[in-house]
């Protein structure tokens, strides 16, 4: 019997996946864009446009960090509300130019704080939530690490969710919801084993699409054979859905969350 | 089994006790937002603090006396009822007990109805059944509440009070935040016109999708309006917050609100605002 827990803590890993490697390793050509338009960059988010597989995408993604410096600096990858109207700005503008949408989860949430609170961190999600819903173009979100709360959901309105076979999806954290149901954050343990956060539950009950593996017969893949293969099923999602004309695209998005 | 032996829902009881008598002659209340002793008739029929001016919160039958026309209430969808998803233990129980606690099946009661004679879809959230959380049945009531309005060209009203998402289940009712939104988002493009009334409290999921949402956002006075909960956010500042902070006008300031109108005006307020959307909306019907 293995420990849920032992995948949260699987999911934490600073060394696992990020947005950066994605950008350098698997996007030709990127070319990170800044900025909400509105008040600040948020550095929490990273965005920006280049190529996969030879066609231009825009790419967006929570940056977590390696470093106590780089965690510090991208607020752990928690976004406050202008990270999540810098990454609508970017999918409208997807829009605009027709091209598809790839987006790459790993928060543990929405930042706390007074400052996001104060800038409507509700709000934000609420508008990405309803204009993700009708974005015209192919959308395909990934969940890499830890997928939490409103904040993962944020960008994770798309035409399929995958997730990495060690990262989770939640609610809101063990933590956090053992927080909230039994006042004690201690019990995160028992609250993991029972909120099917897993890739493999989540499959499971339909809530994502596909799981891309990190281990094969027990050993662990490189980074690089990761990257690989997940480029080639990246290329094939967009092929498909790109020959769907915009009606299909969004019927079929609007049926994927309407049968929760 | 016993974790649900304790009582996790602290504010539930004491939503129970704010409506029934707090004293024994029943005819004194506390005033929950500025502790005054008030006398209960000085409340009114509207269940407002004669001192502070906060507005009590109110059960979804009393709401929807004080907002609609008498008699014009349909309900819609009344058989949705809460299920399990992720067989959480001692769930179903629970949602047995609140039934017959609350006298209501879930935490949203929708329908049509007329507001001084302008017809409109209704929902209202109840914070006396589990803090009004979102689960699948909630979600799923205010998402055929936008489908039908959507098919019937019919306006939404809707009262929001929430702790947020129902932790029972898990990953589906963070779903319900996608499926409600993307519903909006539906009548939003017919033209047809939304408006929320955020009541005591609104927080997180439900901020973070439809309370948000609304093309006009009204508040009552006081109401507390937020994502992250005020115990979570000094837990991860280290400090405490000021007094005024998350309250309606606090968010009105901030800007995330139109107005914040005292409940014995909100009737007439929400009427007044439907009548300037049907005239527009009319003209390409009939």
């Amino acid at each position: 019997m293995t420990n849920v827990m032992d995948t949260v803590a699987l999911a934490r890993k600073t060394d696992r996946i990020s947005i950066r490697d994605i950008t350098s390793i698997m996007i030709d050509d990127f070319i990170e864009l800044h900025g909400d338009r509105l008040y600040r960059d948020d550095t929490a988010i990273v965005g920006g446009i280049g190529r996969l597989s030879g066609r231009p995408v825009t790419v967006i993604g929570n940056q977590k960090g390696t470093s106590i410096e780089e965690n510090m600096q991208s607020n752990f990858g928690s976004a406050h509300p202008e990270g999540y109207r810098k990454a609508l700005r970017l999918m409208k503008q997807a829009e605009k130019f027709n091209r598809p949408v790839l987006n790459f989860i790993n928060t543990s949430g929405a930042y706390c704080g007074v400052d996001a609170e104060n800038r409507g961190q509700g709000e934000a999600i609420a508008r990405n939530l309803l204009e993700m819903s009708k974005l015209s173009v192919p959308v395909l979100s990934i969940i890499l690490g830890e997928g939490g709360s409103g904040g993962a959901l944020a960008l994770a309105v798309a035409d399929e969710v995958w997730m990495m076979e060690h990262s989770i999806y939640s609610i809101l954290s063990p933590e956090g919801f053992a927080s909230i149901l039994w006042k004690d954050a201690k019990k995160a343990g028992e609250a993991a084993e029972l909120m099917k956060l897993t890739s493999a539950d989540l499959k499971e009950l339909g809530i994502i699409d596909q799981v891309i593996p990190e281990q094969s017969d027990g050993e662990w893949l490189s980074k690089e054979s990761i990257l690989s293969s997940l480029k080639i099923e990246i290329d094939r999602a967009f092929t498909k859905y790109e020959q769907m004309n915009r009606e299909t695209l969004l019927n079929r998005r609007y049926e994927r969350f309407r049968k929760f | 089994m016993r974790l649900f032996k304790k009582r996790p829902y602290i504010s539930l009881q004491k939503s129970t006790s704010q409506n029934g008598p707090s004293v024994p002659d029943g005819m004194f209340e506390k005033c929950p937002n500025c502790k005054q002793s008030v006398y209960v008739k000085a409340l009114g029929r509207e269940r407002v603090c004669p001192h502070c001016n906060y507005a009590l919160r109110i059960r979804a039958q009393e709401r929807l006396a004080l907002t609609t026309d008498r008699g014009s209430f349909t309900e819609w969808n009344a058989d949705i009822h809460p299920s399990n998803p992720l067989d959480f233990p001692g769930y179903e129980n629970k949602i047995k007990q609140v039934q017959i606690s609350s006298g209501l099946r879930e935490a949203v009661l929708t329908g049509e109805a007329t507001v001084n004679g302008n017809p409109t879809a209704i929902g209202i959230m109840d914070s006396h059944f589990i803090m009004g959380s979102m689960g699948q049945a909630v979600g799923e009531k205010i998402t055929r509440l936008f489908e039908e309005a959507t098919e019937k060209s019919l306006p939404v009203v809707l009262f929001t009070a929430s702790g947020g998402a129902r932790m029972q289940e898990g990953i589906f009712s963070l779903m319900q935040m996608a499926k409600t939104s993307a519903a909006i988002k539906n009548h939003s493009d017919k033209g047809l016109f939304y408006l929320t009334v955020i009541t005591d409290p609104t927080t997180g999921g439900v901020t973070a999708s439809f309370a948000m949402l609304g093309d006009i956002i009204l508040a009552e006075p006081g109401a507390l309006i937020g994502f992250a909960g005020k115990r979570v956010i000094e837990q991860t500042i280290k400090a405490s917050l000021p007094e005024d902070f998350q309250l309606a006008e606090t968010v009105l300031k901030n800007g995330f609100i139109d107005q914040i109108i005292e409940r014995k005006r909100l009737k007439s307020v929400i009427a007044q605002l439907l009548t300037l959307h049907t005239e527009l909306d009319g003209g390409d019907k009939t």
